[in-house]
């Protein structure tokens, strides 16, 4: 059975649909990511699952039971918010707690499991200071405890790592993911960042303007991006369309390429070749970045950094080139 | 280390912000701080008994007829007691309107609902004061027409309708520090006690009051001290009862260094107020 089923979710508003008709099943144990840019719904289904926001139409289940209807404090999810929302009048200590005294826990007990909490993230000598007293990877932390304290069994992160800076950032991708795999709740993960949702999810939910575009898992949603939308999004991709699409591919009327899947003069010519001028050549450090014209289309490619190659081709800028690609690395978008 | 170069430009800031507050500075050194020191100095003098002009010779009598004095102790409970019940009464209120205002209307509401409780300071102090004279009439008033049918009497004149005048005349004071208190407070708070587990009344108790104590405490720094200071009020609704104000009043042309003296009480209380909510942070609220 479903973690959570969402069926036909919908919420305006006024004039505004931000989630329109959305269809999900989130398995038991899995780590999902809603991803879109900012405003394509995601963060209000997360707010909807969590009981902030009443839908406007459609259902949600948790583990089989209806919900729609059932207050925030009355629901098996906790939440880590994206500015943390620890209580600034209480300790570290008493924010952890805090949910297991509503819940009327023993005292001995409340605190033992909240400092255990604290532990388990590495905090267990800051249960006496201030949330102002912490760092902002720290409150992380101290969030991310005060709400599995609970047991949950569905924990939902709105972009809880957008706030942190990038070394940080990694390195709790890796250890929410950890967490996860460890604990086996179900993680609902909210983030726009594209590289988090590839390198963290079990599945990703690809949001664009209240509707999922797309559902799969990492290599699904890369590989093979259903939508032009998708495939722009999720990491960056040629698309070809038109006269154009038809007379490279025989036949297709709109395709991408990853900017990796294509070669710049290579010995062995695959079976898609275009003849482009070299526009432009930018050093990403292990990579290469070409900028290729083809008849009018900007066409990016990503190589190796191979050194001999990119001086060679330095000398080419404004010279023709040949880029070439296999058959089986167009894919079809909408 | 300061160069020269920055040496002589923080010489011209310095003189720069000394030409723009100068002339606040001299106010309020001279006719706000100047003032308090020389009613302080006079409370301490003497008047001639046929005469009545001030004798400069320093002399604690005053304030041993203050506290000796049953009448002037009385007349300060009395006022302290007013205070405390007015900053109680506006407190009572102002959370839940307060808490409407900045939590539950929408957004657009807000700036509207804010004028409306702004609006009773546009009338004249008076004209509202005698309202509730008018109201508060014993037998044929408003309130005691409205309290008939639950068989209670109006209150009529005296400290209980001194206390609600009052309470209703301060009440923007307290409700406007509290609404900025509660706007300020991240939704994400509410959201997060929700999500804990915590009820409506679990998360007003634990999240939303803590976190307003130090506006409610702005608040009450006015209604406590526009209370402790009022004799106009008492006067047209208090009966006979008098507060500090009235003492003041009476002795102002009789026996100037008396009513200075009693003058320092409420100056006297409100440092003390003051300094008991320097640490709850209150003040950085106001």
């Amino acid at each position: 059975m479903a973690a959570i089923s969402l069926a036909g979710l919908t919420k305006s508003f006024g004039d505004v649909t931000a989630v329109d008709h959305i269809n999900l099943d989130i398995l038991p144990g899995e780590f999902i990511t809603l991803l879109g840019p900012s405003g394509s719904g995601k963060t209000t289904v997360l707010r909807m699952i969590a009981g902030f926001e009443t839908p406007s139409a459609g259902t949600i289940n948790l583990d089989g039971v209806d919900v729609t209807m059932v207050p925030a404090n009355q629901r098996d999810v906790n939440t880590v918010f994206q500015d943390y929302a620890l209580f600034p009048h209480m300790s570290v200590q008493e924010n952890v707690e805090y949910g297991l005294k509503v819940k009327k826990v023993a005292k001995a007990q409340r605190r033992a499991r909240a400092l255990e909490a604290l532990e388990s993230v590495a905090l267990g000598e800051y249960a006496s200071r201030k949330p102002s007293q912490l760092s902002g990877g720290q409150r992380q932390r101290v969030a991310l405890a005060r709400a599995l304290v609970n047991r949950p069994k569905v924990l939902l992160l709105d972009e809880p790592l957008g706030a942190l800076d990038l070394k940080l950032r990694q390195q709790m991708q890796f250890e929410l993911k950890t967490l996860q795999r460890n604990t086996g709740i179900t993680f609902v993960f909210v983030t726009h960042d594209q590289e988090e949702a590839l390198v963290m999810s079990d599945r990703i939910v690809v949001f664009n303007a209240g509707r999922i575009e797309q559902v799969g898992t990492p290599q699904d949603i890369y590989e093979h991006p259903l939508t032009e939308f998708v495939s722009e999004f999720v990491g960056t991709s040629n698309v070809f369309s038109g006269a154009q699409a038809q007379s490279l591919s025989g036949g297709l009327d709109r395709f991408s390429v990853r900017p990796e899947k294509i070669e710049i003069n290579s010995a062995v010519t695959h079976e898609i070749t275009a003849q482009g001028k070299l526009k432009d050549i930018e050093y990403l450090g292990p990579l290469i970045r070409y900028v290729v014209d083809v008849d009018g289309q900007h066409v990016i490619v990503l190589s190796q950094n191979d050194e001999q190659n990119s001086k060679d081709l330095a000398n080419h800028i404004g010279h023709a080139v040949t880029v070439s690609w296999r058959r089986d690395a167009m894919q079809v978008v909408t | 280390m300061m160069s020269n170069l920055d040496r002589i430009s923080a010489r011209r800031d310095v003189r720069r912000a000394a030409s723009l507050l100068a002339a606040p500075l001299l106010w309020l050194l001279g006719i706000y701080i100047g003032a308090l020191a020389i009613l302080f100095l006079t409370s301490f003098y003497t008047v001639d008994s046929f005469t009545n002009q001030v004798i400069h010779e320093f002399t604690f009598q005053n304030f041993i007829d203050v506290f000796t004095d049953h009448a002037y102790l009385n007349a300060t409970l009395r006022t302290l007691g007013v205070a405390v019940s007015v900053t109680l009464v506006c407190a009572f209120l102002a959370i839940p309107m307060a808490f409407y205002m900045a939590r539950i209307a929408s957004p657009a509401r807000r700036p509207f609902l804010v004028a409306l409780v702004l609006t009773p300071l546009w009338a004249s102090y008076l004209v509202k004061v005698y309202s509730w004279r008018t109201m508060l009439t014993p037998e044929s008033g408003v309130i005691a027409w409205l309290l008939h049918p639950f068989d209670v009497q109006s209150p009529g004149y005296g400290i209980v309708g001194v206390i609600i005048t009052l309470s209703y005349l301060w009440l923007p004071y307290m409700v406007l520090p509290i609404y900025s208190g509660l706007e300020r407070l991240p939704s994400s708070l509410l959201d997060a006690s929700a999500d804990l587990g915590a009820s409506t009344l679990q998360t007003m108790r634990d999240v939303v009051l803590p976190n307003v104590k130090p506006a409610v405490i702005a608040g009450s720094v006015f209604t406590f001290s526009l209370s402790l200071g009022d004799y106009i009020t008492v006067q047209i609704v208090g009966g006979k009862n008098q507060m500090l104000g009235n003492v003041v009043y009476q002795n102002f042309s009789l026996n100037l260094p008396f009513a200075a003296a009693v003058a320092s009480i409420p100056v006297v209380i409100m440092v003390v107020y003051l300094a008991m909510i320097r640490r709850t942070g209150a003040l950085e609220n106001l």
